[in-house]
């Protein structure tokens, strides 16, 4: 678990990663870079929830996870004099393809997000919370566990926090794998003993969450940023980045790159600058596309790559999304039709068989684009993979089903003749031009 | 309530707050396409075929799902609309078989009249299609698994409405597929509706596979002839033969749904056991005969019988399934020839309150009234087998808030959430009651009744007091087991007693099809009669027995053998031949309730007329015609109907039966006797859902089932020891001078001292009343 040095070079702007070693994840360390100062703040001050709630609004906090969302706004739909229970979630359930920023931040900062969580609470008026733990990361669970347990033992979560009166109990629940239960309604499903199977929105999660109660569902980098904000006040936080772009952003960059790894920069740095921390393009070929935001997100090709800036709205604006935060790097070597065969085999594997469009549609595309990559390819298929993905998109109960069409509409839009080549001389057209 | 103004393809329609877009569009008439959507079943949301146009809304909404809002727009065939219902059916059609040609709902299929509008002629699906092994459901449910869309109305209607997972789905996207819990069956009573419930042809009934095309088949309407709710149904036949039995929708009563008894009990009318011909017994072999030689034998044997010992040498037990015309016809033919021993309560075995009773035992309210208590005291009932629907409609009370408490001898898995009860030995069920009415005199600030004065309120017996006065829409009810029981009397007047404390309406759970009819009908010793136990006590010269398996269906059948063995003649009027052979000298066949006119009055008090649906099979003929034909040939008077309706005018009519109906009872409550410390053990007897009429006994498909497993000997682990009796030991078991051999089980619900043996069944016909004392050893 014990990386090499320079894999914690976060970048130096970094203040969720800012100082780690990944060594130093424990209490102790994590008060002595003046953690849990936030927390400590709120409470001993008796800050108002509402004033916490707008601080986080001022910031233009946007959800981490993929969507984007203000962090704000979501926070202000939990009902304020609900007399029940209201649950807290962190969904740390981080399985898109491309993306391992919440694992370090699991593994190397826990205390940041409980102390963002409790902060969230406390805003909330939640007494209860959990924090879903991908399937597949077992040390960032029990690394977790055992922070989780230094936590309660100062006293920082629990019963009566600090002497304050406010009470939060955190509890970290590992999951089993399933991409779905990224989904916050299939989370939710999971975390209540079920089959992970996405709900229906209405009602939503602030209205009826865990157990039916008001729940409210953020990212863990989203928590993460929280006890910052408080600290500095969100203004600070908005001017790190961009208007409506607030804070900084770690972004997972892999592929085709000399450093593949995580960087906290601002919202609004140009990809140029963060290509480079990433020590550019492996063995400096050129760069041939770049999936900017996580693999659900749409492809675009290097040059408008090269031109455009890293925040949600600059990115939205050229076509993608900047999603989750994971960069994936292409160079010329890359076979556009074997990528996404790869990413369709992920759709078709990970659907969760509940609505029609997708269970049947990530099959049909991912057979189509096999039969494609492997010289069976027939003229009209390009047509009927378009036609198929537009027939998914917004037509299923939750994201998965856009997830597996936009990246199939995004391929063959910026590199149809690719495909097309593929089609006709039933094999790649990468060997010939490199 | 708040109401919402919202247009649906143009058209203003106003909705109750809460209410979805497809509520909407339904109350305006506009068909909506879907296949996961049922107005029964939670929203899943999950098969996408009711997307719809929404005015403002990025992209296109399930109408199932989405809810109305003030000032909404909506466009259910819109191009946008059209468009993506279209791409939802070329879904669902790419990996369906498409093997509508040999698919059992081919014709009545929702994806195939779907696909009529929103398919394509041609797919543009090129590769190879998901194939779903099919999984073994038992012997009513047959699969097609690859046909299966996913839909998940099988699963939700178990967790639902049956009240057990039976079904669920599991692997996920194209792997998702329906399975049973671990490889077992559906064994539910209500298994059948997801026959009904299915939108293609991936659950279909099994025992009608492939016998029939649905458009061949002729719908008729008809009431089903069991339990006493009277579910409505379709009745399906071809060429003269009932091929299948569907739900007919009755929101009163059945809704939409069936029980597996109703459903299925149809193999038994075309059994190999269907009596086609009148016989006769010549020196101990039957011999077939015509309905002219066999009807004047048995006016030459009644008449010769009369005039020596008599009339009241002559009994009639009658099968409270007949109907009510048949009933009618029945006590007039008695009493014509000067008896009035004609009895249809042939299980009953306490008949005290003969004389202190107003009217018919019924529900006590409507079933409508029913489904709305919140509050329901259930005394004496296997509620899951005896009423399956009325054990449904408490489950769905149960989830708006109901309590409920039982009183009973057995604890079987009812698949409710009892907030109370007390299960104990049948001897002690008056003592439970007593307890129950003096603790509900006490909290209600009434004198306790003076019998009741020694007794001592356990605590359970409190809870139930108390539970019961705290609601506001109470209902004491009384089972088939209360009604049975030796002292069924002392149960309905301890019944009445904390019904009237509590301020709740006291029910009977009424036993068969037309139980509340036998009143009505007069078919029971109205002064100095016998009874059905006393013409078997006391036996007579000679029986004429209608629609009823003697033994079988009687409450001792032991005793019954014996009188009917002794009597000099006996004629059975029944559609089977092996009802009654062995005692009878004349067999006449009639027709069951598919081959004749009749009525039979629900638990409720509702009168449900039918008409034949086939034809009489070979020479059988409506009991109702054989009796109004005996009675001419005797010359008795009044027997000269042109027709059923002839027959109907002599009876209450629909509208005047509130009058015959009354649960109250002038029985005095007495002190309940003390426990019975000797260490005997006693019976509790329960008649298998699949055993309690002539007609489902012979239902092939229904015997196969889990439900229908031979009976055992049941009882506690603690009765098992004292007995030293191992789990799967033969035992003999010895009652009523008669014995059999069973198999000793465990089974905990069994209360101390107790030994469970199902009546009503052929392995223990062998034994006397199902009630009382019973010896057990092991071999």
């Amino acid at each position: 678990m014990n990386a090499p040095a320079e894999f914690f070079d976060y970048g130096p702007d970094s203040i969720i990663m800012a100082g780690l070693n990944g060594r130093n994840w424990r209490l102790a360390d994590y008060v002595a870079r003046g953690g849990y100062s936030a927390l400590k703040k709120i409470l001993a001050e008796k800050i108002p929830p509402a004033n916490v709630i707008a601080e986080v609004k001022r910031s233009a906090l946007r959800g981490r996870g993929g969507a984007g969302f203000p962090t704000g706004l979501k926070w202000s739909f939990m009902p304020q004099q609900y007399a029940g229970e209201k649950y807290l979630v962190c969904n740390s359930d981080e399985g898109e393809p491309g993306t391992f920023k919440d694992r370090d931040i699991l593994r190397y900062n826990p205390h940041i997000l409980f102390e963002g969580m409790a902060i969230a609470a406390y805003a909330m008026g939640c007494r209860r919370g959990y924090n879903y733990i991908h399937g597949e990361i077992w040390d960032g669970y029990e690394r977790c566990e055992e922070a989780l347990g230094e936590a309660y033992q100062a006293g920082y979560l629990g019963e009566d926090i600090l002497g304050s009166g406010f009470s939060f109990h955190l509890h970290n629940h590992h999951g089993y794998g399933a991409y779905i239960c990224g989904e916050e309604t299939a989370l939710l499903e999971s975390l209540e003993g079920k089959k992970g199977l996405p709900r229906f929105k209405p009602p939503f999660p602030a209205s009826f969450g865990l157990y039916g109660k008001p729940t409210t569902i953020n990212n863990t980098e989203t928590f993460a940023a929280v006890p910052w904000i408080i600290n500095h006040g969100g203004e600070a936080f908005l001017e790190l980045g961009r208007p409506n772009n607030g804070g900084t952003k770690i972004f997972s960059v892999s592929g085709d790159v000399e450093r593949p790894g995580n960087y906290e920069v601002r919202l609004g740095t140009p990809f140029a600058k963060l290509l480079e921390m990433a020590g550019g393009v492996r063995g400096g070929r050129p760069l041939k596309a770049c999936i900017p935001g996580g693999s659900s997100m749409p492809v675009l090709p290097g040059e408008i790559m090269l031109s455009i800036d890293m925040d949600y709205d600059s990115i939205a604006k050229a076509g993608s999304m900047l999603g989750s935060g994971a960069v994936i790097i292409m160079d010329d070597t890359r076979c556009m039709v074997r990528s996404l065969l790869r990413l369709s085999y992920f759709y078709f594997e990970e659907s969760c068989g509940q609505c029609t469009p997708c269970r049947e549609g990530t099959g049909w595309l991912w057979r189509i684009v096999d039969r494609i990559e492997h010289g069976a390819g027939k003229n009209e298929d390009l047509d009927v993979l378009l036609s198929v993905s537009d027939n998914i998109a917004g037509r299923t109960i939750c994201a998965l089903g856009d997830a597996a069409a936009l990246p199939v509409k995004s391929f063959i839009k910026h590199f149809r003749a690719e495909f097309q080549h593929h089609i006709d001389h039933k094999r790649c057209l990468v060997p010939d031009y490199v | 309530m708040t109401t919402l103004n919202l247009e649906v393809d143009g058209q203003a329609v106003q909705v109750p707050g809460g209410s979805t877009v497809m509520d909407a569009a339904h109350k305006l008439g506009i068909y909506v396409p879907h296949f996961c959507w049922h107005n029964k079943l939670s929203i899943a949301a999950n098969c996408r075929m009711c997307l719809v146009q929404v005015e403002k809304a990025p992209k296109p909404l399930p109408a199932c799902a989405t809810p109305a809002s003030e000032g909404m727009k909506v466009w259910t065939h819109s191009a946008p609309a059209v468009e993506a219902q279209k791409g939802v059916m070329e879904f669902l059609l790419i990996n369906h078989p498409l093997d509508c040609p040999i698919c059992d709902q081919g014709g009545e299929c929702q994806l195939q009249d779907l696909a009529v509008g929103y398919g394509a002629s041609n797919s543009r699906y090129q590769e190879p299609k998901r194939v779903v092994f099919n999984k073994n459901l038992g012997p009513l449910i047959s699969t097609d698994m690859t046909r299966c869309i996913h839909c998940t109305r099988c699963v939700r209607f178990g967790q639902e409405i049956a009240g057990v997972m039976e079904l669920g789905m599991i692997g996920r996207g194209e792997h998702a597929e329906i399975i049973t819990f671990v490889g077992r069956t559906v064994d539910s009573e209500l298994s059948g509706n997801v026959i009904d419930l299915c939108p293609v042809g991936a659950l279909t009934s099994k025992p009608f596979r492939y016998s029939a095309r649905t458009w061949e088949l002729a719908r008729r309407r008809s009431v089903s002839p069991h339990d006493s709710l009277g579910s409505n149904l379709v009745v399906q036949t071809k060429n003269d033969r009932v091929m299948r039995v569907v739900p007919l929708e009755n929101e009163a009563i059945n809704e939409c749904w069936l029980s597996d008894r109703d459903r299925f009990s149809y193999e038994g009318l075309n059994s190999e056991d269907r009596l086609t011909r009148p016989m006769l017994k010549r020196d101990g072999q039957w011999v077939e005969t015509d309905w002219q030689a066999a009807l004047e034998h048995v006016v030459r044997e009644i008449r010769r019988i009369r005039e020596r010992d008599g009339a009241e040498a002559i009994g009639a037990l009658v099968s409270p399934h007949s109907t009510l015309e048949e009933m009618h016809l029945a006590q007039k033919f008695m009493r014509g020839l000067g008896s009035e021993n004609i009895d249809y309560r042939l299980r009953q075995s306490d008949f005290s309150a003969d004389g202190e009773r107003e009217g018919a035992a019924w529900l006590g309210m409507s079933i409508t009234e029913f489904a709305a208590l919140d509050r329901v005291l259930v005394v004496g009932s296997f509620l899951r087998k005896d009423q399956p629907l009325l054990a449904h409609r408490l489950r769905q009370m149960g989830k708006k808030g109901a309590h409920f408490a039982l009183v009973h001898s057995a604890d079987d898995e009812l698949l409710l959430k009892l907030a109370h009860k007390l299960i104990v030995a049948p001897s002690a069920l008056p003592r439970a009651l007593a307890e129950i009415a003096a603790a509900a005199a006490t909290a209600a600030g009434v004198a306790v009744p003076a019998a009741l004065a020694a007794v001592e309120p356990s605590p359970g017996a409190r809870e139930i007091a108390a539970a019961l006065a705290s609601g506001t829409r109470r209902g004491v009810f009384l089972g088939s087991f209360a009604d049975w029981h030796p002292r069924a009397s002392q149960l309905h007047a301890l019944a009445a007693a904390i019904a009237e404390f509590t301020g709740a309406k006291l029910g009977f759970f009424t036993e068969a099809a037309n139980s509340v009819g036998g009143t009505v009908a007069g078919a029971y010793p109205r002064k100095s009669g016998l009874h059905a136990a006393a013409m078997l006590a006391d036996p007579r010269k000679a029986y004429l027995l209608l629609q009823t398996d003697p033994e079988l269906d009687s409450a001792d059948p032991a005793r019954t053998r014996a009188a009917l063995a002794a009597a000099e003649f006996v004629v059975a009027l029944s559609p089977f031949q092996s009802a009654g052979a062995a005692h009878a000298h004349v067999l006449l066949p009639v027709a069951p309730f598919t081959e004749t006119a009749g009525t039979y009055i629900n638990c409720e008090g509702r009168a449900q007329a039918f008409n034949g649906v086939v034809p009489p099979l070979g020479q059988t003929r409506p009991a109702w015609k054989v009796l109004r034909v005996l009675g001419s040939l005797l010359g008795l008077p009044g027997f000269d109907y042109d027709s059923i309706e002839a027959v109907r005018n002599e009876l209450p009519s629909a509208d005047e039966i509130g009058d015959w109906l009354s649960n109250a009872t002038h029985v005095p409550i007495e002190a309940p006797m003390a426990p019975d410390e000797a260490n005997g053990l006693e019976r509790v007897a329960d008649v298998p859902i699949y055993a309690t009429d002539p007609l489902v006994r012979r239902a092939t498909s229904l015997q196969k089932t889990r439900d229908a497993k031979a009976p055992a000997a049941r009882m506690s682990a603690a009765t098992l020891g004292r007995l030293n009796l191992a789990e799967g030991a033969a035992v003999r078991v010895r009652q009523g001078g008669g014995e059999a051999m069973l198999t000793a089980l465990l089974d905990p619900g069994v209360p101390e001292g107790c030994v469970r043996v199902a009546a009503a069944h052929p392995a223990t016909r062998t034994l006397g009343p199902m009630f009382g004392p019973i010896a057990v050893e092991g071999v």
